[in-house]
């Protein structure tokens, strides 16, 4: 058993219901209990389709158990397919079903509909939705290309000659994050280069297309999370080969572009200069200095954590202090990444784990998924989203890509935002006595991200203290309060996740009144680094108290 | 007796019921969890089940993702449905180990879930042993919001029910006192309680209370009026610790209020100048209210999608007192004796249905072309994308909507999809 607050991943019938209802002409057959038909709404709101996830639930109840649960289903199923008349059928069962052990696959192939049915093992108690998403597509790819595979062995027979050359895009799903418009920038990068698109799957595909696959030359891999197995399957099946490298950022675009001309047998040149491309620029611009040295910490789904570091290491100047992915699938792919930078790499779902992280690097931007930006919230550090899990702000009105080089622009453009403009971040730190310069000012350009409302809702542990006093009237906290908080949080959370960490130990900071004002004129968002860097000074000195000396001493030592 | 029946029930109409077994989609009894734990502040609920229960609650909650909630999930895994770790040592491990780090919980409810139902994990008996270890610092109780069990607000049903046992018995002599039963915002308890006092109806409580340790006492002098239509096997539990239901409408809607208080005054012998006297201002107010509200809805055709049983009172007060034309009601579960005031309330010639089949009302909605459908988040905007105006029901659970001073807030929720697609001429 495990404790869980919240959960990065859903169970892995999310990510079958991923690949459902990113298609058209597919449905599943889920037998599950009533509750379980939440899962529409992260459709329905999340994403705001505009149509019901393609998704019949058997919705069996306690009278059912034991009498005519599989009844149930078979209704259910010959109902689905006469009011659906999908061209194939997904079955499986949630967590709850799998326990009733109904068998699904044997109950659906018993109707002897007129359409494949595909039936989904997907373990509820061992695996988790991305899993889920790309059992689900493989079986799908494996169910209905093997009637068009070549005999094995077959050798892939030469393009003709003046035939495009062409490529299936594999891997974006529904609730991806940005998929919808990473398909557009790749597919047209991709048809720049004088290759054609055959299949995009499963966003938008039906059964019939991804029938196709095997018609493509070779396979973009756009998501390995959810198509590297289905690319591999196909690689052995079809001989396809598949590409490697994920287009994000400026440097990995024009490593893609150099694959996959190489995988098409065409000049790869003429698409390396997109005149779009601003974000290399605009990172030289001298504006862009301030940028310089930053501590970020990514956290992700792997793809999008390693992407995010490279860019932040290579095309941002910043610096990597931590990274990690929720997803113990894509373990080494962040192991490696955290050699590079020099970094421990972290491997959990455990909301908590993250946060004491977090809390204990005081990084300066955090580039994570929705759940980092509210562990950055509360601990008043600036972020930005990369990676799914989703939230209804990740589907934005306008186009914004990942990939390529729209994607690099508006990656550029999105981690600038939450930090503090160079100037203004000087000026701060010179007139910290000017009135309007408290701490939760704020930077000009985002007056809501300082406002006092997101620190008053941080305080965890404080908050239940005395949550019988807490009004939402409470004044403003300010942001030492804050840090000091954070620090417990951490060290209570470390206790729950069971991992100790070394500032854990008995030592305990003890500031002088002068020091701890002096503390309080350095500008806010370097504070913590600050008082991180004394105190760590001080444990190993053994120091105590720290003054304003121990303070300068730290900064001399550390070198800023 | 109250003008509400003399006025409902002269005919002796017959409302059809249509009785349906189908795919449902509605959430299951874990949701309650989203307003119990802001509720009762010193309690924590943890679910024992499986990644789709906390998936569940984390998606239902949406972007609430409060600093620290007061909700877990014990996520069955492999190794506790093969037997190689003993189901009960884990439940006791995370148990310790929550109750370490959130030093300020009281009552720790063991929320049952299908998987645990399923693997027959006895939760009381495992509420129990651990009531024993924590005891006298932390109350440990279960109850089941599994969706096999219960559906929606039936969660806050069960969760009541468990607590009730553990409420203080009342002195045998004691005063009559009065209990409003089921989890109401607090500006709703705090304009009752004063109408009460104004009225001298002093002895009253709330249930549940705003801390564990603010249990009210119950006994054969108690009477009760049920603030939620949902709450059944409370109210069963309450009867049995001797415990009288005021028989009454809910207090939605100007008139539903009235006869609700009303209930309580003729109990306790408040008299009629008295009562009127107390509540009139408040009720002319409230009508004021309503009448901003009224050109939006009054002859406008009403669908209701089963969700939280509130929807047959909340459709007679949209009937009765906004004039909307109510074509189907659909409810999870129809309570007979509850609901029996409301049912003499309703207007005849209307489609009441209970349990679902949601392919098959969807396709009486689109023939039915009402105006304003009531329905769930994942039947929302496919529904809107179909040219239908929609209003989530979710909504109505989370908001303070009863009493007289919440009267028009109640109908503005209705009011504002429709006032909305007015303007959105895009
Ligand atoms: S329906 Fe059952 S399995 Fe599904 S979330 Fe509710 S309690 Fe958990």
């Amino acid at each position: 058993m495990q404790l869980t607050l919240w959960t990065y991943e859903g169970p892995p019938h999310i990510g079958a219901m991923r690949i459902a209802t990113a298609m058209r002409g597919l449905h599943y057959v889920l037998h599950a209990p009533q509750g379980d038909t939440y899962a529409d709404l992260l459709f329905t709101m999340i994403e705001r389709r505009d149509q019901r996830p393609p998704v019949t639930y058997t919705t069996f109840q306690a009278r059912d158990l034991g009498s005519d649960t599989a009844e149930l289903f078979k209704s259910a199923a010959r109902d689905a397919y006469d009011r659906f008349q999908p061209q194939a059928m997904l079955v499986g069962a949630s967590c709850t079903a799998e326990l009733i052990q109904d068998d699904p696959g044997g109950l659906a192939k018993a109707l002897n509909l007129p359409i494949p049915v595909i039936p989904l093992e997907l373990p509820a108690y061992q695996r988790k939705e991305n899993w889920g998403a790309s059992e689900t597509f493989y079986q799908l790819v494996r169910a209905l290309c093997t009637p068009h595979a070549p005999a094995p062995g077959t050798v892939r027979a030469p393009r003709e000659r003046g035939k495009r050359p062409s490529c299936n895009l594999l891997g974006p799903t529904g609730l991806g994050f940005r998929h919808r418009d990473d398909i557009k920038e790749i597919s047209g990068l991709i048809i720049s280069m004088g290759i054609d698109i055959n299949v995009v799957a499963p966003y938008g595909a039906t059964p019939a297309d991804v029938a196709r696959l095997g018609e493509a030359d070779f396979n973009v891999v756009l998501y390995p999370e959810t198509a590297s197995q289905a690319a591999s399957w196909l690689q052995r099946t079809f001989a396809q080969p598949f590409t490697k490298i994920i287009p994000i950022g400026v440097g990995a675009t024009r490593e893609f572009i150099a694959e996959v001309a190489a995988l098409a047998g065409v000049d790869a040149a003429p698409v390396l200069g997109d005149p779009r491309s601003r974000s290399t620029w605009y990172a030289k611009s001298v504006d862009s200095t301030y940028l310089t040295g930053k501590r970020v910490f990514v956290f992700g789904d792997a793809t999008h954590a390693v992407a995010a570091a490279r860019i932040a290491a290579k095309e941002m100047g910043f610096k990597v202090v931590g990274i990690g992915t929720y997803s113990r699938e894509f373990a080494r792919d962040i192991r490696e990444a955290a050699k590079l930078y020099d970094v421990e790499p972290l491997i959990s779902d455990d909301y908590l784990e993250v946060e004491a992280r977090i809390a204990e690097l005081q990084p300066e931007l955090v580039l994570g998924t929705q759940m980092e930006r509210h562990i950055a919230k509360r601990l008043g550090v600036p972020c930005a989203v990369i990676s799914a899990p989703v939230h209804v702000q990740d589907f934005p009105a306008r186009y914004a890509p990942q990939m390529g080089f729209e994607g690099a622009n508006v990656i550029f453009d999105t981690w600038v935002h939450p930090l503090m403009m160079g100037l203004e971040e000087h000026l701060l730190g010179m007139f910290r006595e000017d009135f309007e310069f408290h701490d939760d000012a704020g930077s000009s350009h985002l007056s809501h991200l300082g406002a006092s409302k997101e620190k008053t809702e941080t305080k965890p542990q404080q908050q239940s203290a005395v949550s019988a006093t807490n009004t939402p009237n409470s004044p403003p906290i300010g942001v030492v309060d804050v840090v000091a908080t954070v620090t417990a949080t951490a060290r209570s959370d470390n206790n729950l996740a069971g991992t100790p960490t070394a500032a854990n130990g008995p030592w305990v900071a003890v500031w002088d009144a002068d020091a701890e004002k002096e503390l309080g004129k350095i500008p806010f968002f370097v504070r913590g680094k600050a008082r991180r860097n004394t105190e760590r000074f001080a444990q190993e000195r053994a120091v105590a108290p720290i003054t304003v000396e121990t303070l300068y001493d730290a900064k001399a030592h550390f070198g800023r | 007796m109250s003008a509400v029946l003399e006025s409902g029930c002269a005919d002796t109409k017959v409302i059809p019921i249509l009785k349906e077994r189908g795919q449902r989609e509605v959430f299951c009894g874990l949701t309650g969890i989203i307003w119990l734990h802001r509720k009762i502040q010193d309690a924590f609920f943890l679910v024992v089940g499986s990644r789709t229960c906390a998936h569940l609650i984390q998606s239902a909650a949406g972007v609430m993702i409060f600093a620290e909630p007061r909700f877990a999930t014990a996520i069955i895994d492999e190794r506790d449905l093969a037997g190689l770790a003993d189901a009960n040592d884990e439940l006791d491990h995370v148990v310790r180990r929550l109750l370490e780090r959130r030093p300020d919980i009281k009552l720790l409810f063991l929320v049952g879930s299908c998987p645990s139902e399923v693997i027959k994990l006895d939760l009381s008996r495992a509420a129990q042993r651990l009531s024993s270890q924590f005891n006298p610092g932390v109350r440990v109780l279960n109850y089941s919001g599994s969706g096999i069990e219960t559906t929606f607000t039936q969660g806050e049903d069960a969760c009541l029910a468990s607590l009730v046992p553990t409420l203080p018995a009342a002195q045998v002599e004691a005063a009559p006192s009065l209990m409003i039963v089921g989890t109401l915002a607090d500006v709703v308890e705090d304009q009752w309680t004063r109408l009460f006092t104004e009225m001298g109806i002093h002895n009253v409580s709330y249930f549940p209370p705003r801390r564990s340790t603010e249990l009210p006492s119950i006994g054969a002098n108690t009477r009760y009026l049920l603030a939620q239509p949902f709450l059944a096997d409370t109210a069963r539990v309450l009867e049995e610790r001797g415990a009288q239901r005021l028989p009454a409408p809910f207090p939605l809607g100007v008139e539903g209020t009235t006869a609700w208080l009303k209930a309580a005054a003729d109990m306790f012998g408040v008299s009629a100048e008295k009562f009127d006297a107390v509540t009139m201002p408040k009720r002319e107010r409230a009508m004021r209210a309503l009448q901003h509200q009224r050109p939006q809805l009054e002859g406008k055709r009403i669908f209701f999608f089963p969700d939280s049983q509130l929807e047959i009172p909340i459709a007679r007060f949209l009937s009765r007192e906004l004039g909307m034309q109510l074509t189907e009601v659909g409810t999870p579960f129809l309570h007979k004796q509850h609901l029996a005031e409301e049912m003499a309330m309703m207007p005849a010639g209307i489609q009441i249905s209970e349990g679902q089949h949601v392919e098959n009302q969807i396709d009486r909605c689109r023939a039915v072309k009402p105006d304003l459908v009531v329905c769930g988040l994942g039947l929302a905007n496919p529904l809107e994308a179909e040219g239908m105006t929609t209003k989530w029901a979710i909504e109505l659970v989370f908001t303070p909507i009863q009493g007289y001073d919440q009267a028009a807030d109640l109908a503005e929720l209705f009011a504002r999809p429709l006032n909305r697609r007015m303007r959105l001429v895009a």
